[in-house]
């Protein structure tokens, strides 16, 4: 019998929860966790609001050694490091052991390595103090920073990687690590990815005049996927993780079964026929939803759930219309859909891996979170879908099976099927 | 400024860079960074770092290399301390 891929530990650090009973609450009680950033006003952005994790970095002298922690200064592997080791005791294991895991591999990925400590680089070098920077700089510098990290920490021995897909990447990772566990390369694997949007990211994407720069006043609402009011995304920071494992393997250690892993599948529309850089070529995005579907051997009348990716810009649409005609439902016969961007903007990189989170939560806890803002929904959506499944308020309904989905810039897809656990 | 109390600031150094605190708190001139207090041979440039903020001195990479062990550090510190006044 093909090995089935079952979830068993979760970490997240979001804007609006760190830690899985905080991000719970939130989610269920549509807590906002974007706030109006006065530096951003100072620097004259457009959008002065973003999704900031109440993360304190002191905190991750609970998880790390001494040695460890001294020096380390980015936000982003700090966001990692404490998604990645929270996930890896809440499956039941313990951090910091000295033992090697030959069996668990790792694929966490990121958009970008850290700004803060590249800004410190440039800073020291402009000043002709370059000696002074020390050796702590590339371990930090370089893209797999966190998943070195994380690796150390936790005494990874199989497969590690670090993957970059733009807002794909979570999506991607979790993706990578499931293949992994179905090919019988690794029995375990964690996975997940993070981001950290400082002012000097976050003005690159200002600069294309693609955020909502509204609601400045109202950081709450400024994130409004599938509104008629949306009117570009909210950037936002943080890091989730998932421990995934073949089910014999996690069956043997007696651990707690969270969700399982039907399939997934991650293509690139070839920036083509409407596709470029930053768009999506629909046939694309259908047809990596269409493989996700096969490769999971569900039908499409078995989506419970869609997790979208649903930025709350002009492209809501788009994903909506691409959904229906993947799985061929419209109107009524729409599943419910919901976008946790509307609470805590797009977490780029972290998305996927945040969204993912929520899904699990949302079939463990039997319910799907609400999407806020969403008073006047997009008539053009509503025009393919129906209202009742873009839901306001939490539901707590029978969750099954549930579709998450993230696409990034360079037009690459990502989609996952994920299902309740089922023995 | 005496060996001592040079030894002592050295103590609070190191304390950030080896896994060892028990070999910490018996170093004496033979103890070596690496082989006795499992410090990271990369992190020897943060300890020289470190050191020269403390002084105010500078070390420049000749006399760093010919720091092995807790008594040459010292040797080099005091030198550099000494050279400024």
């Amino acid at each position: 019998m093909s090995k089935r891929v079952v979830v068993t530990g979760l970490g997240v650090v979001a804007p609006n929860g760190v830690g899985v009973p905080a991000f719970l609450n939130a989610i269920e009680n549509g807590v906002s966790g974007l706030k109006f950033m006065p530096h951003f006003r100072e620097l004259n952005f457009n959008c002065q609001v973003c999704g900031i994790p109440d993360f304190q970095f002191d905190d991750l002298k609970n998880y790390l050694s001494e040695v460890a922690f001294h020096g380390l200064r980015g936000s982003t592997i700090g966001y990692a490091i404490k998604a990645a080791a929270d996930a890896w005791m809440d499956a039941g294991n313990a951090i910091n052991t000295g033992e090697i895991h030959w069996e668990t591999g790792c694929v966490f990925g990121n958009s970008l390595a850290d700004m803060e400590i590249m800004k410190r680089v440039i800073t020291h070098v402009d000043m002709k103090q370059s000696r002074k920077l020390g050796s702590k700089v590339v371990e930090q510098l370089m893209n797999s920073g966190a998943t070195a990290n994380i690796t150390g920490l936790l005494g990874i021995g199989n497969r590690v990687i670090t993957n970059s897909a733009a807002c794909a990447t979570g999506s991607q990772a979790i993706l990578m690590g499931y293949e992994y566990i179905k090919s019988g390369t690794a029995k375990r694997m964690l996975v997940g990815s993070n981001e950290y949007i400082d002012s000097y990211v976050f003005s690159a994407f200002d600069a294309m005049r693609i955020l909502g720069r509204k609601f400045n006043d109202e950081p709450e609402k400024a994130s409004r996927p599938m509104s008629a009011t949306a009117c570009g995304f909210v950037p936002g920071s943080g890091a989730a993780a998932l421990v995934l494992e073949d089910l014999d393997f996690a069956l043997a250690r007696n651990a707690t079964i969270y969700a399982e892993i039907l399939g997934g599948a991650t293509n690139s529309g070839g920036q083509k026929k409407g596709g470029s850089m930053t768009a999506p070529n629909s046939e694309g995005v259908i047809r990596c939803i269409d493989a996700a579907l096969a490769n999971a051997a569900i039908d499409p009348a078995d989506i419970d759930l869609i997790s979208g990716h649903l930025t709350a810009t002009m492209a809501d649409k788009m994903e909506i219309e691409n959904w229906s005609k993947a799985l061929n439902r419209r109107g009524e016969d729409f599943p419910l859909i919901n976008s946790l961007k509307s609470m805590i903007g797009h977490c780029l990189s972290a998305a996927g891996s945040i969204e993912s989170v929520a899904v699990i939560l949302q079939l463990m806890h039997q319910f799907v979170h609400p999407n806020i803002n969403l008073e006047d929904p997009n008539p053009e959506i509503t025009d393919i879908v129906s209202v009742n499944a873009l839901p306001t308020k939490k539901v707590n309904k029978e969750i099954n099976i549930a579709a998450k989905a993230n696409f990034g810039f360079g037009d690459v897809n990502a989609c996952l099927i994920f299902s309740k656990f089922k023995k | 400024m005496t060996r001592e109390d040079i030894l002592e600031e050295l103590k609070k150094v190191l304390a950030h860079y080896t896994p060892d605190k028990e070999t910490l708190n018996s170093i004496g001139p033979e103890t070596d960074f690496v082989n006795d207090l499992k410090i990271n041979s990369a992190n020897m440039v943060d300890i020289i770092i470190e050191a020269e903020e403390r002084y105010d001195i500078e070390i420049d990479m000749d006399s760093a290399e010919k720091i092995h062990n807790i008594g040459s550090c010292v040797d080099v510190i005091l030198e550099k301390i000494n050279e400024k006044k």
